[in-house]
């Protein structure tokens, strides 16, 4: 049983501004499908599950050829909702005293 | 214009253009033509490229100086969420709401270079999540076939300007069946092929374990014309591999084909369906090909694994859209309140409840029970196949559980729109390749709609899909 609060609590952790009356729709969407995948429960025991890594290989390439400086700037800032010169605007994140 | 494009294939419009029978631009103004007829019904354009003729008049320039690439004059369609460089693209989403690309994606730089003519980008289910494309912020795509119906989703956009002729092929993305399904529903050929094989750079990740690239397209001669042009390894995807890191062992003339076992043993399997998946096996048994049951104990665990890993994916994807970078931004008092309205009207009903389910099932309470399991999970399912393909060549399956269904039939239970998935999310899951063939038709109102026949091969062995298909289709 996942309760409203639980909703609410991962829609402020997923930064998602959602209603009151959302909160229950989610509830009632997220529930069956919970529901559905908890067989994976039977699948395999707890005590067989074996962190695994994938198969090793390298996929690193080398930093020998890194564009020039600043060529893609103009088209990346392009799409910006806000900026200033060179730069993203985005608004304060320190001095606020309605933020936790 | 006396060309008739219903009857064309990417071979014979190719032969078309060498020969001088047509120009590449006539062939574009006759699929200009067609789209301005048939899209307005059909929702499954989101823009048509405004440079359309001219890249015809360059296309047919390569051709006139007689070094034309392969795929030169040939008109295509790409999914909403594969990158062109200076063009938009929004994974038909509001949170993307006047992106243009600024870069090519590989699989969109590789058609370039084959000559290709881009007509526009094709609607889909938002960030790839749906079977409907009802979750598309711009409206449903209906089928070609019905237009009360569906056309699958998520790439449903792309299957059906394949179906309505109004392109010779298309790309699209398969994370779960989003090719296959609406291929399928459709009447097309849709290939996914194995991961690892097509870059996804440029292509919006959805949840980046199973994404893959691949094409739509009346033949299977037409798929594998454009997976060749598409496919290699790519350094800006860490996850693509060499040809050399797949099995090379010779095609086989006559195949072992394997059925999963209990197959079709799932609830709600519709009857034409099923009579008509019997009926393909007993095609490919008189072509001379052995069928017998292989057994896959896993396998029905696929469905469950992957809306774990998938949600999960997507929570961590999705988190990049801020509102800062590109896009959409709504205004709040502060930073974090940006994110909220951003956030909170930029992603409709489903983006937003695979992001939650996502952030509750890595969430440190039950990661373990749910995250690590399903990872578990996922290598028996990897097993499985990997233990079925000593045994087996391929193995098939219908591609999914009924025909297109109704507009709104599923469109308020999430759990039943995933379910339209089951036979198309192992291959996902388990890093393989498959094709979806047109194998019938069922009759529903009077209409007839499209059925698909699945066919499943190792990693790496699209060589035996094609083989297969195209014998299958009655193809050379």
């Amino acid at each position: 049983m996942i309760e409203p609060q639980t909703i609410e609590k991962l829609a402020e952790l997923a930064r998602i501004k959602v209603s009151r009356e959302e909160v229950e729709g989610l509830r009632a969407e997220i529930e069956p499908i919970l529901d559905y995948v908890n067989q994976i429960q039977d699948a395999v025991g707890a005590g067989e599950i074996e962190p695994e890594a994938g198969a090793v290989r390298n996929v690193m390439r080398a930093d020998d050829h890194p564009h020039e400086s600043g060529i893609h700037s103009a088209e990346l800032l392009e799409e910006a909702p806000a900026r200033e010169g060179e730069y993203f605007k985005v608004k304060k994140i320190l001095g606020g005293s309605d933020v936790a | 214009m006396s060309l008739d494009i219903t009857k064309l294939t990417i071979k014979s419009a190719a032969e078309g253009l060498r020969k001088k029978d047509f120009s590449a631009c006539e062939l574009a103004e006759s699929y200009l033509e067609r789209i301005e007829e048939r899209n307005p019904e059909r929702n499954a354009y989101l823009e048509i490229f405004e440079d359309v003729r001219a890249q015809a008049e360059a296309a047919q320039k390569t051709i006139d100086s007689g070094a034309a690439p392969l795929l030169a004059g040939i008109p295509l369609a790409m999914k909403d969420n594969i990158l062109i460089k200076g063009r938009r693209a929004s994974s038909a989403s509001k949170i993307l709401e006047g992106y243009t690309a600024a870069y090519d994606s590989t699989a969109a730089k590789k058609l370039k270079e084959a000559g290709a003519v881009f007509l526009g980008r094709t609607n889909m289910d938002e960030f790839a999540m749906g079977s409907s494309t009802e979750n598309s912020a711009f409206g449903v795509v209906t089928n070609p076939h019905d237009v009360s119906r569906v056309s699958g989703g998520s790439s449903g956009g792309s299957a059906a300007v394949v179906a309505d002729s109004m392109a010779l092929a298309s790309l699209g993305s398969d994370t779960g069946g989003s090719i296959r399904q609406p291929a399928s529903f459709c009447g097309v050929v849709g290939l996914k092929p194995t991961y690892g094989r097509v870059s996804r750079y440029g292509l919006m990740a959805m949840a980046s374990s199973l994404d893959q690239i691949g094409p739509f397209a009346k033949t299977v001669s037409d798929a594998e014309l454009i997976f060749d042009a598409i496919k290699g390894a790519d350094s800006m995807d860490s996850t693509t591999l060499p040809q050399g890191a797949f099995s090379a062992r010779p095609l086989k003339e006559k195949m072992r084909i394997g059925i999963p076992e209990g197959l079709l043993d799932i609830p709600g399997l519709d009857g034409d369906v099923r009579a008509n998946f019997e009926a393909s096996v007993a095609k490919l048994k008189a072509q001379g090909h052995e069928i017998v049951d292989v057994p896959l104990p896993y396998l029905k665990y696929s469905l469950a694994v992957y809306y774990v890993i998938v949600p999960a994916e997507v929570s961590s994807n999705l988190a990049r859209f801020d509102g800062v970078k590109y896009g959409l931004h709504k205004d709040g008092a502060n930073l974090i309140e940006d994110y909220f309205l951003t956030r909170g009207e930029g992603f409709g009903p489903e983006a937003r409840r695979r992001i939650l389910l996502g952030t509750y099932v890595l969430s440190s309470g039950y990661y373990d029970a749910y995250y690590n399991k399903a990872v578990a999970v996922r290598r028996l399912i990897e097993k499985d196949f990997a233990q079925a393909f000593e045994a087996v060549d391929a193995i098939v399956t219908p591609t999914t559980p009924s025909p297109a269904f109704k507009i709104g039939e599923k469109a308020n239970d999430p759990m039943a729109m995933y379910l339209a998935d089951i036979f198309t999310v192992p291959a996902n899951v388990g890093g393989i390749c498959g094709i979806s063939l047109p194998s019938g038709e069922a009759v529903r109102d009077g209409k007839n709609l499209p059925l698909g026949f699945q066919i499943l091969a190792g990693a790496g062995r699209e060589d035996i899909l094609f083989a297969l298909g195209k014998k299958f289709l009655g193809e050379e």
